[in-house]
């Protein structure tokens, strides 16, 4: 079968047309020592019957989160997805012009947008947000951007306690424009803040945190605000969109920007992405912002309309001086998380961190109890935990995978931590008591030799 | 279209008013037209210092960004806050509560090597 439309009657009226008898007269200029001069060494054509089968068995060979019971954590996360979800954001409205380059022409998609900020807004308790960043590492460096402009300086802080892809993100954005990025070491599983006053001697920009951090662990927030403002620096804040359902905000904490990864809002895992970043700050400071910006206005009958607005932050307007080269948005991702939002609601985001904070002390409890298991901090944490196992863990992981159970992040992935022995696992409230009893009774079953 | 004679002016449409050491520096009125209404101005910190055409600012259109250059060189010592909330200022009254910045300036005879009006008149095409 032949996925091209045009016939034989078709090219040859082309090459009527403008006068050849054959294709090969309009490549006459490629040199023949680059030329192929045999066929492509590849397996004849499946037929549909053939392809459908050979796909599906490749594709059986994933074991994804429906098939087994999942423990990863580490930035994204098997939260619950309402059907309704995939149903409103299949319709071709959406999915077909999933992002708007011609604004003004999709209100409905402009509301969509304007919601997701408000929503955002009122989430973290920040007053301004952007229509979405690709993910939350690239909205962390992208915070990092903002705060070295409004601060006009060029050094920033980070808490080693932060995501290492987001933490190796900000150093990659770091490079081109000469920033000095420091990361303070938190071999406690948080960062200690008598070494980060040590880190605010010298003028910083900004110091960005992660809380709940990449362990699973809250920060000793109040007291790292109190020492960022009087060193007369910006406080980032990456933040788990899930624990403010419980968590005091980042706008209570009184960061000046936060981001983080919007995942877990009404979008799938899907082996790492597309994912979604959330970026918000202090309206003084919307003027620096990155990315998308949709505002609420009124047309020329007084009807209320949308816009994207303050473009002249962006770099088809501002160019080389732009706040930042992001030309997009995650706009489909961004509306399967308003959907999530709007249909979860104020008590519902409530219930699902509640239940998260349970079962997964519920978890940690247990497999404490396992002989050669401990719990290897002592610090208060949300929905993921970091387990000492006995021997490697990366061995431990896999020996549960062939019991279709996904452990978690073996930290030996991270060879900075040198954190070969340790699990960290994520509970939301999709893992039922049966199955985390499940995956104690598996880790009692196995070690790591 | 208004080009105030007492003052002088620059090629990238700045004005100045000289009294004595102090200079105060904005945009044209020929500028302000071109641009249309002005939403923002992103002026500088006190105590910054310029050259003589270095950039000390932007100010924002709706649909643009112009760089604002300042016609002499000097340290800034006060700046127009009232731009922060009334932008349009610089629309309304370009030569008077328009002003952005006023600055030291470092030398006084840079002023006369400007443009005069009439040969800023001439510049712009008038």
């Amino acid at each position: 079968m032949t996925y091209i439309p045009n016939t034989h009657a078709n090219r040859k009226s082309i090459m009527d047309a403008i006068g050849i008898s054959s294709v090969d007269e309009l490549l006459t200029v490629i040199p023949q020592e680059v030329r192929l001069t045999h066929p492509l060494h590849l397996p004849p054509a499946l037929s549909e019957l053939e392809l459908q089968d050979l796909m599906g068995e490749l594709a059986d060979q994933n074991m994804a989160a429906n098939k087994a019971i999942s423990f990863i954590g580490g930035g994204m996360y098997d939260h619950f997805i309402p059907s309704a979800i995939k149903h409103l954001t299949g319709r071709s409205e959406f999915l077909t012009s999933y992002t708007p380059y011609q604004p003004e022409v999709s209100q409905g998609t402009l509301q969509g947008i304007y919601e997701f900020q408000s929503m955002i807004c009122e989430l973290t308790g920040l007053e301004v947000a952007n229509a979405s960043m690709y993910d939350g590492a690239s909205a962390a460096a992208e915070a990092m951007m903002m705060a070295c402009a409004v601060k006009r300086c060029n050094r920033v802080v980070v808490a080693g306690s932060m995501h290492p892809h987001y933490t190796h993100t900000i150093h990659t954005y770091a490079h081109g424009p000469g920033i000095t990025v420091e990361t303070i070491p938190c071999p406690e599983g948080k960062l200690d803040p008598e070494h980060l006053q040590a880190h605010l001697v010298d003028q910083a920009a900004c110091v960005l945190i992660q809380h709940p951090n990449f362990f699973g662990h809250l920060e000793a927030m109040a007291e790292i605000e109190k020492m960022v403002h009087s060193a007369g620096a910006l406080l980032v804040m990456a933040v788990d969109p899930i624990s403010l359902g419980l968590i005091k905000p980042p706008g209570e904490y009184g960061a000046d920007i936060a981001v983080g990864e919007g995942q877990s809002l009404g979008n799938e895992v899907s082996f790492g992405g597309p994912a979604l970043g959330f970026f918000a700050a202090k309206e003084r400071f919307v003027r620096r912002m990155p990315g998308r910006i949709a505002g609420q206005t009124i047309d020329q009958k007084g009807q209320r309309g949308f816009v994207l607005t303050l473009q002249a932050r962006e770099q088809h307007i501002r160019r080389d001086k732009a706040t930042s080269n992001i030309c997009t948005s995650q706009q489909l991702n961004a509306l399967m998380a308003t959907i999530y939002m709007a249909m979860m609601g104020k008590t519902g985001l409530q219930k699902v961190a509640d239940l998260c904070l349970q079962k997964s002390h519920y978890a940690a409890g247990r497999i404490a109890e396992l002989p050669g298991y401990t719990l290897r901090f002592n610090t208060p944490f949300f929905k993921e935990f970091v387990i000492q196992t006995p021997g490697d863990a990366a061995h431990i992981v896999h020996q549960l995978a062939g019991r279709h159970i996904l452990a978690g992040v073996s930290l030996g992935c991270f060879p900075q931590f040198k954190m070969d022995d340790c699990l960290l696992i994520a509970v939301t409230e999709r893992r039922t008591k049966a199955q985390i009893d499940r995956l104690v009774d598996a880790l009692g079953d196995v070690t790591g030799d | 279209m208004s080009i105030p004679a007492e003052l002088r002016y620059s090629e990238e449409h700045e004005w100045v008013r000289l009294d004595g050491r102090t200079a105060t520096i904005g945009i044209t009125d020929h500028a302000q037209t071109q641009l249309g209404d002005i939403v923002f101005v992103e002026l500088p910190s006190d105590g910054d210092t310029v050259d003589a055409g270095g950039e000390f600012g932007t100010v924002e259109a709706v649909k643009t960004v112009s760089s604002l250059f300042s016609p002499m060189a000097g340290t800034i010592i006060e700046l127009n806050t009232e731009l922060e909330t009334r932008p349009e200022a610089v629309n309304e009254d370009p030569y008077g509560d328009g002003w952005m910045i006023k600055i030291e300036v470092a030398d006084v005879a840079e002023f006369n090597a400007l443009l005069t009006s009439d040969a800023y008149k001439d510049f712009i095409g008038e």
